[in-house]
């Protein structure tokens, strides 16, 4: 709804809600992507309820495991509610969960 | 005066409802509902209306697909009774909230448990508060005619609100009565065709009944609230357009029944006003003021206008056909809040006469009159209550 000033009749809205909507202020756990053992395999990406888990090309870190380069997981502290299914899912353990402090 | 016809009570409403041309009908069946939706089965089949007739699972079923056909822009309708009105409540609350005008019949009937298929008002009361315009008719004729005043206050632009015409469970549904069915070219007049606000459109998307945040959340709530007090003003208007428009008075807020220079008032919703006119009458030719007021509208709660008619009542009586447990009456309690703010203390008693079929006969509508004329004043009572038939309340460990 926040995508528009003011409400209408019914609450309609068209399409873009979601993107005003930062659910990211619902955190009060945030995963640390530790850019250590991660092989690059998505899981956490592909689980990732919000779909605000991405790769980004531009950043990389050296794989322990691989011993090879693999491009950087972050994400979108926007979005993210913390819900820890990227660390829960993460095969090598590279991502932690920590207190939200401000 | 047009042609009248001997009809069974729902025959009678589904072929008014095909007369009003829904485009989709999607229904359940249910005892005692089940002649409507079976009867409008049959005339779509039978291609006497063009309209797409859904079959469902479950009522939950029905009421999601009108509410999906009233958002792309159909006029809907679908009908209920009792624990099919108990599935389809969370929908209900979805279509008043965004503001569906879809209209739906609910022959009214008891809920589980006891398992009971007979009458009373249980059903459609627990879900008074969901927004949903709640119409009562006292007999065939006027269930017919409520349903197209309904569409008709449904689709206003100042209402915009779903709206149910309840009608008691056999009583009416299963009653065969004179009743002259609305004419389709004056229906056709009178209703036009709905032109939807918004609807949805792959072309132009968009979602009803967002999600908000607290910061919005109570403002899309009171719209519901203020589109339901507003149609008040416009069942009267309707109303009264279709007395000119089809020649015969109906619908309306509530009916006064020699009560304006009453001592004793009787009031109800429903049927059960038949039996208790006759004893206003007998009671009349023997000289005593007593009077009835029956609602016809009881969401939302005309306050103002039950007030007006019981301003000069000395007693009164409310005869309910429902109740909230560990609370009391349904009608009582509101109508209490009505007389309390306009500075009235007539005395007010709450009867729970008439649940899960069982009748209120001319004898005890003369007990209640008796008994409030005489002084007596109830909370709220369980009328006649068969104590012998009653177990131990509170059992004994053994």
């Amino acid at each position: 709804m926040s995508a528009v000033e003011k409400l209408t009749i019914g609450c309609v809205a068209p399409p873009g809600g979601s993107l005003a909507n930062k659910t990211g202020a619902w955190r009060s756990m945030r995963p640390v992507f530790k850019h250590a053992a991660c092989i690059g395999c998505r899981a956490c990406e592909l689980v990732c309820p919000e779909g605000c888990v991405f790769q980004d090309p531009t950043k990389k870190h050296l794989c322990e495991k691989l011993k090879r380069e693999v491009a950087n997981f972050d994400f979108d502290p926007d979005y993210c509610k913390g819900c820890g299914m990227c660390a829960a899912e993460c095969p090598v353990d590279d991502i932690d969960m920590i207190m939200e402090e401000k | 005066m047009g042609k009248q016809e001997i009809l069974e009570g729902a025959m009678a409403v589904a072929h008014t409802v095909a007369r009003c041309r829904p485009e989709v009908v999607a229904a359940y069946p249910i005892t005692p509902q089940t002649h409507i939706s079976e009867e409008l089965s049959q005339i779509v089949a039978d291609g006497e209306l063009d309209a797409e007739f859904v079959k469902v699972e479950s009522e939950f079923g029905a009421a999601s697909v009108v509410l999906g056909a009233s958002a792309a822009g159909a006029r809907a309708y679908t009908a209920t009774s009792s624990q099919g009105l108990m599935l389809m409540a969370e929908v209900l609350w979805n279509m008043a909230g965004m503001r569906l005008p879809v209209v739906l019949g609910c022959a009214n009937r008891s809920v589980s448990a006891p398992l009971s298929i007979w009458c009373d008002h249980q059903d459609a009361e627990s879900i008074r508060d969901c927004g949903i315009i709640q119409l009562y008719a006292e007999d065939s004729q006027e269930a017919c005619d409520m349903h197209v005043i309904a569409f008709k206050v449904a689709e206003d632009r100042r209402v915009l609100l779903p709206v149910m015409v309840n009608l008691d469970g056999f009583i009416l549904t299963h009653v065969f009565e004179p009743t002259e069915l609305p004419d389709q070219a004056l229906t056709d007049a009178f209703l036009g065709k709905y032109e939807a606000l918004v609807k949805l459109d792959p072309a132009n998307p968009a979602s009803f009944g967002c999600f908000t945040e607290p910061d919005k959340c109570m403002e899309g709530r009171w719209m519901i609230h203020d589109a339901c007090l507003r149609s008040l003003g416009v069942i009267e208007e309707v109303s009264r357009n279709f007395a000119k428009a089809f020649g015969r008075a109906s619908g309306g807020i509530l009916e006064e029944y020699k009560s304006r220079d009453a001592e004793t008032i009787l009031v109800c919703k429903g049927s059960v006003s038949g039996t208790i006119k006759d004893v206003v009458d007998e009671l009349r030719e023997k000289g005593q003021k007593v009077g009835l007021v029956r609602l016809k509208v009881y969401r939302p709660f005309p306050r103002a206008q039950v007030v007006a008619a019981l301003k000069g009542a000395k007693h009164i009586a409310v005869i309910e056909r429902g109740g909230s447990f560990g609370a009391g009456g349904i009608i009582t309690p509101d109508l209490k809040d009505g007389l309390y703010d306009a500075g009235l203390r007539i005395p007010v008693s709450g009867f729970c006469v008439q649940l899960g079929g069982r009748e209120l006969a001319p004898d005890g509508v003369r007990e209640i009159i008796e008994r409030v004329s005489g002084g007596e004043q109830v909370a709220y009572e369980y009328f006649r209550l068969k104590k012998e038939i009653l177990p131990d309340l509170v059992p004994s460990a053994k």
